[in-house]
C-alpha cells in the first residue's frame, strides 16, 4: 500500500457541537455508548457558542513517539496514522502528559490509553459529519483550501481598509 | 446497557435516596421517558396535592434511547403537577443534560419534598449528592450552571436549572440547560423553585453497551440521512424554527395584538435573515447549534447587536419568540425580539407564556380594563417595545401589582382583574396558546383544544396538515401501525377525519417522548420522517427489547390514558372552559380578519368541534365526558392503576 497523505481536516467554524462525532467514536471503536471512550473531543465555549472538535494530528515528529519509553509508539505511513502497539504499551502515560493537543486519552474504564486510529482510512467521525466540521483530505488540498479562505479575508480587509481610506 | 439504567427518589426534606431497577415489563408498558413519568406521577402524588406543596412529585428523566447509537436522542423529560394549570405539568428540552444523566446512571428522578434552604443535585456515576447551593441561588440560568461547573471543578458537568423566575415562583418559569434548552410549559421551574431545588448537575462516564452495536452503528447512518434529507430540516438547520414563521403569517396562521388579527404586517422585520443582517457586526457569519448527536441543528446562535444588551450571546430566537415579542404584543423590531428571548432565557421563564401574558394585558389596557394605576404608571400599549421588555422583568421579579399578578399566569391573574379580562385570554386548560391562530385550521384547533397539558402544539398537532398532501399520501401515513379506513381530507380548512390525525399524531409524539427522540425525527413537520415502522429495529439494535410497530402504538395509547387518568383525577371535565377540552369564545365568535381567501371570516364551527371531540374520545376509549371507559382501563392493562410497580 502506497503511503497516504490524507489527513483529518478540522473545520471548526462549522462545527454545530452536537458531539456525534464523539458518540460513533466510541461505539465504532468500542461498542458502547461513553464520552470516554471516544478518541475525539468536542471542546466548548458554551457561552459564545464556539465548539472545537480536538483530536490526535498524526504529527511527524511526534511528542508521543519521542517520549514512549518502551518504543510502543509508531508511525504507519501507510495509513498516515501515529499508533500504538497494545502488546508493548506499559500503560505509563508519558504520550498522555506530552501531547501538545491533548489527543493521547487514557481510559479509566480499560486502564489503557486510546487515539485516533483514523478508521484504518475510513474516520467514521467524518462519515457521520453532515455539517463537515470533519473532512478526511490530502493535506495539499488542506492547505491550498486555508490559503483560499486567508485570500479572501485579506480581500475582504482590503476593500474595508480602502473605504475607511476613502471617508 | 440502556435497560439498567435505574430510578432514584429523593426526598428533599428528609434528605432520604433510595434507588430501583426499571423492570423490564415496566419498560414494555411504559418504555420510558414522558411516558414513565406519567406512570410514576399518577403513582406518587394523590389527588388533590398542591402543586407547590412537598407532595407534588417533580419527575425528570431521559428517554429509553437517551445516548444510546440512536439519532437525536438528546432529549430531556420534566412531570409534576403543574402550578399553572393544576392539571398535568410536563415539559421537555434538548441539550446536553439527559446524556449525561443516562452516562451517570439514571433514566428517571422522582423528586419530593421540599429542602429547608436551598440546595442542588449533583449525580455522578450513580452516586447522588444533595448540595448547599445558598451561592448560587439568585442567579441566572447560565451563572448557575458556569457556577456550579466551578465549584466541582468540572467543565463537562451538564445541569438543568432554574433562574430567579423559578425562586420567585413565578407559575410559568421553566427549567433549562445550556443557553437556551428549555422545559418550557407548564411551569416546571416553579415546581424546582417551591422544593428550594436550584438545579440538578450530571455527570457520567458510565458505559451504555449497545445490544447489537455494528447494526446500530449502520441502522443510526440511515435513520441519519432519511431526516437529513428531508428538505423541512435542512432548512430548519439553516434558519431554525423561525422557517415556517413567513409561510404561517402569510396564510393568516399568526395571531397579533394578542388575538385580534391573525396575521402581521410587519413579519418580514423579524425574519431570521433581518435577524442575520442586524448581528452581523456582532456574530459574524450565520451559525448553527445542535443538541447531542443531532445533525438537525435547529438552534440559531446570536449576539445582540445594540442597547444595553449589546454582545450578549443567546441562541434562538425559536418561532415561539417571533410571536411572543414580535406578533402578539404588536412590536415590530427584531431587537425587541432578541432581547425578550435573552431575558427569559436568563431569567428561566417560559417564552411563550410571557408574550402571550403580556400581550393579553396589553389588549386590557386598550380596552381599559387595566388602566395605570394597575400598570404603576406604565403605558402598557400594543407596540411599546420598551413597555415589553420591562414587563417581562416585573413577571420575573413580581414587581408591582401587574407584575405579582401577571407571575401567576392568566387564570388566577383573571380572577385578580376581574371585569371580563377572563373572556380575553387565549388559553386552555390554564395554559396560553402559542401565537398561532387555529380558527381556519379545524385539525389544529382539536389539537390544542385537547392536548394533555393545555394549549399546546407539540402534544398533537398534525402539522402536515397544512401541506394539502394528496389523500392517498395521507392515508399511507395514518393508517399505520392501526389500520384506518374513516374519512381524511387533504384540506386544511375541513373538519373532516381530522380527530383521527389528532389521535394518531398524540401517539406518535408520546412514543418519541418516551423513546426521548426529538419530534424533528418523526412526522412532526416533515411526511418523511421516522415513525412507528422506523423505531422497533431502532429499540433492538441498541437496547435488544423486541417490540413491533403495532407493541409501540399501544405503549403510547397507554401512556396518554395515564396523562388522562391523571388530569381526570384533578378535575378535568370536558366543557369546563379553565380545565376542559375545550376553546375561548372567541375561536368561535370572531372571524379571521386578514389571511388567505379561505382563511378570511373563518372562525370554528361550535357543531363542528364538538363532534370532533366526540370522535377523538372514541378513538381513545373515553365516554362523553372524558372520562377512560372501564373496558379501556382493561384492554390497556390499568384497570389497577395506581399498581405501584415503580
Amino acid at each position: 500500500m502506497e503511503p497516504t497523505n490524507k489527513v483529518l481536516m478540522i473545520n471548526y467554524e462549522k462545527c454545530t457541537g452536537c458531539r456525534l462525532c464523539e458518540l460513533v467514536c466510541a461505539v465504532k471503536h468500542d461498542g458502547k455508548s461513553n464520552p470516554v471512550r471516544s478518541r475525539i473531543k468536542v471542546m466548548k465555549w458554551e457561552h459564545e457558542g464556539l465548539y472545537i472538535p480536538m483530536s490526535c494530528q498524526q504529527c511527524q515528529d511526534a511528542p508521543c513517539i519521542n517520549g514512549c519509553p518502551v518504543n510502543a509508539i509508531s508511525r504507519n505511513e501507510e495509513l498516515g496514522r501515529v499508533e500504538v502497539n497494545y502488546e508493548i504499551c506499559i500503560g505509563c502515560r508519558t504520550c498522555v502528559s506530552v501531547c501538545p493537543f491533548g489527543a493521547m486519552n487514557f481510559n479509566h474504564i480499560d486502564r489503557k490509553v486510546i487515539k485516533c486510529d483514523l478508521c484504518d482510512g475510513d474516520p467514521q467521525c467524518v462519515r457521520f459529519c453532515e455539517v463537515k466540521a470533519l473532512e478526511y483530505v490530502d493535506s495539499t488540498d488542506v492547505s491550498i483550501v486555508k490559503k483560499q479562505e486567508a485570500a479572501l479575508r485579506l480581500s475582504v480587509a482590503g476593500k474595508k481598509a480602502t473605504a475607511l481610506q476613502a471617508e | 446497557m440502556a435497560l439498567d439504567r435505574k430510578i432514584a427518589y429523593i426526598n428533599l426534606t428528609t434528605g432520604e435516596i433510595k434507588t430501583s431497577s426499571i423492570p423490564l415489563e415496566v419498560r414494555k408498558k411504559f418504555i420510558g421517558g414522558r411516558g414513565l413519568d406519567a406512570y410514576l406521577l399518577f403513582n406518587h402524588t394523590k389527588k388533590g396535592c398542591d402543586p407547590l406543596g412537598p407532595d407534588n412529585a417533580l419527575i425528570i428523566s431521559g428517554g429509553l434511547l437517551t445516548a444510546t447509537c440512536a439519532s437525536a436522542t438528546a432529549r430531556s423529560h420534566f412531570m409534576a403537577k403543574s402550578p399553572l394549570t393544576g392539571l398535568l405539568g410536563s415539559a421537555n428540552m434538548g441539550g446536553f443534560f439527559a446524556p449525561e444523566l443516562a452516562w451517570a446512571g439514571f433514566h428517571h428522578l422522582v423528586i419530593k419534598g421540599k429542602a429547608k434552604k436551598p440546595v442542588y443535585l449533583y449525580i455522578n456515576n450513580g452516586e447522588i449528592e444533595i448540595r448547599d447551593a445558598e451561592n448560587i441561588w439568585g442567579k441566572t440560568t447560565t451563572e448557575t450552571q458556569w457556577a456550579i461547573r466551578d465549584e466541582l471543578n468540572d467543565q463537562e458537568v451538564k445541569s438543568c436549572v432554574i433562574g430567579p423566575a423559578g425562586e420567585n415562583l413565578v407559575r410559568f418559569a421553566n427549567i433549562m440547560t445550556g443557553i437556551k434548552n428549555a422545559a418550557g410549559r407548564t411551569g416546571m421551574g416553579c415546581v424546582m423553585g417551591s422544593k428550594n431545588l436550584k438545579a440538578v448537575a450530571a455527570r457520567g462516564t458510565m458505559d451504555i453497551n449497545i445490544a447489537h452495536p455494528v447494526e446500530a452503528f449502520e441502522y443510526n447512518k440511515r435513520f441519519i440521512d432519511q431526516i437529513t434529507s428531508a428538505k423541512v430540516n435542512q432548512t430548519q438547520g439553516t434558519l431554525g424554527t423561525p422557517f415556517i414563521w413567513g409561510a404561517t403569517n402569510s396564510w393568516g396562521g399568526v395571531r397579533t395584538r394578542n388575538f385580534q388579527y391573525n396575521q402581521c404586517e410587519y413579519a418580514d422585520d423579524i425574519e431570521p435573515e433581518r435577524i442575520d443582517e442586524i448581528c452581523e457586526e456582532t456574530m459574524g457569519p450565520y451559525h448553527m447549534s445542535g443538541c447531542f448527536a443531532c445533525q438537525v441543528h435547529c438552534r440559531a446562535q446570536y449576539k445582540i447587536p445594540s442597547g444595553p444588551f449589546a454582545g450578549k450571546y443567546d441562541e434562538g430566537p425559536e418561532y415561539t419568540s417571533q410571536g411572543a415579542f414580535g406578533g402578539e404584543p404588536d412590536c415590530k423590531s427584531a431587537e425587541t425580539v432578541l432581547v425578550g428571548n435573552h431575558l427569559v432565557d436568563q431569567f428561566g421563564m417560559d417564552n411563550l407564556e410571557t408574550g402571550s401574558i403580556i400581550s393579553w394585558a396589553m389588549e386590557l389596557f386598550e380596552l381599559g380594563i387595566l388602566t395605570r394605576k394597575d400598570t404603576d404608571g406604565l403605558d402598557l400599549s400594543f407596540g411599546n417595545d420598551e413597555a415589553l421588555l420591562e414587563m417581562v422583568e416585573r413577571i420575573c421579579y413580581r414587581k408591582g401589582f401587574l407584575g405579582d399578578t401577571l407571575a401567576d399566569g392568566g387564570i388566577q391573574a383573571s380572577e385578580k382583574i376581574g371585569k371580563k379580562s377572563f373572556d380575553y385570554l387565549i388559553q386552555v386548560k390554564g395554559m396560553n396558546n402559542l401565537h398561532s391562530d387555529e380558527r381556519a385550521t379545524p385539525a389544529l384547533a382539536l389539537n390544542i383544544a385537547t392536548a394533555s397539558r393545555g394549549s399546546d402544539h407539540l402534544r398533537s398537532r398534525p402539522a402536515i396538515d397544512l401541506y394539502h398532501l394528496p389523500e392517498k399520501v395521507l392515508r399511507k401515513i395514518y393508517s399505520n401501525p392501526i389500520p384506518y379506513d374513516g374519512p381524511l381530507s387533504s384540506e386544511h380548512t375541513e373538519y373532516i377525519g381530522k380527530s383521527w390525525q389528532v389521535f394518531w399524531q398524540e401517539n406518535c409524539y408520546m412514543a418519541v417522548d418516551c423513546l426521548g427522540i426529538c419530534k424533528y425525527h418523526t412526522m412532526f413537520l416533515g411526511a418523511t420522517l421516522p415513525n412507528f415502522e422506523d423505531w422497533p429495529k431502532v429499540i433492538y439494535y441498541n437496547t435488544g427489547i423486541e417490540m413491533t410497530p403495532e407493541e409501540i402504538w399501544d405503549v403510547a395509547v397507554r401512556c396518554n390514558t395515564i396523562e388522562r387518568l391523571f388530569n381526570i383525577r384533578e378535575g378535568l371535565t370536558r366543557n369546563d372552559l379553565k380545565k376542559g377540552d375545550t376553546l375561548n369564545h372567541r375561536y368561535f365568535d370572531e372571524p379571521c380578519r386578514r389571511g388567505a381567501p379561505d382563511v378570511i371570516g373563518k372562525t370554528i364551527d361550535r357543531e363542528k368541534f364538538e363532534i370532533m371531540i366526540d370522535e377523538f374520545y372514541k378513538y381513545k376509549g373515553l365516554d362523553k365526558n372524558g372520562v377512560p371507559k372501564p373496558e379501556t382501563l382493561k384492554k390497556q392493562g390499568l384497570k389497577n392503576e395506581p399498581s405501584h410497580m415503580v
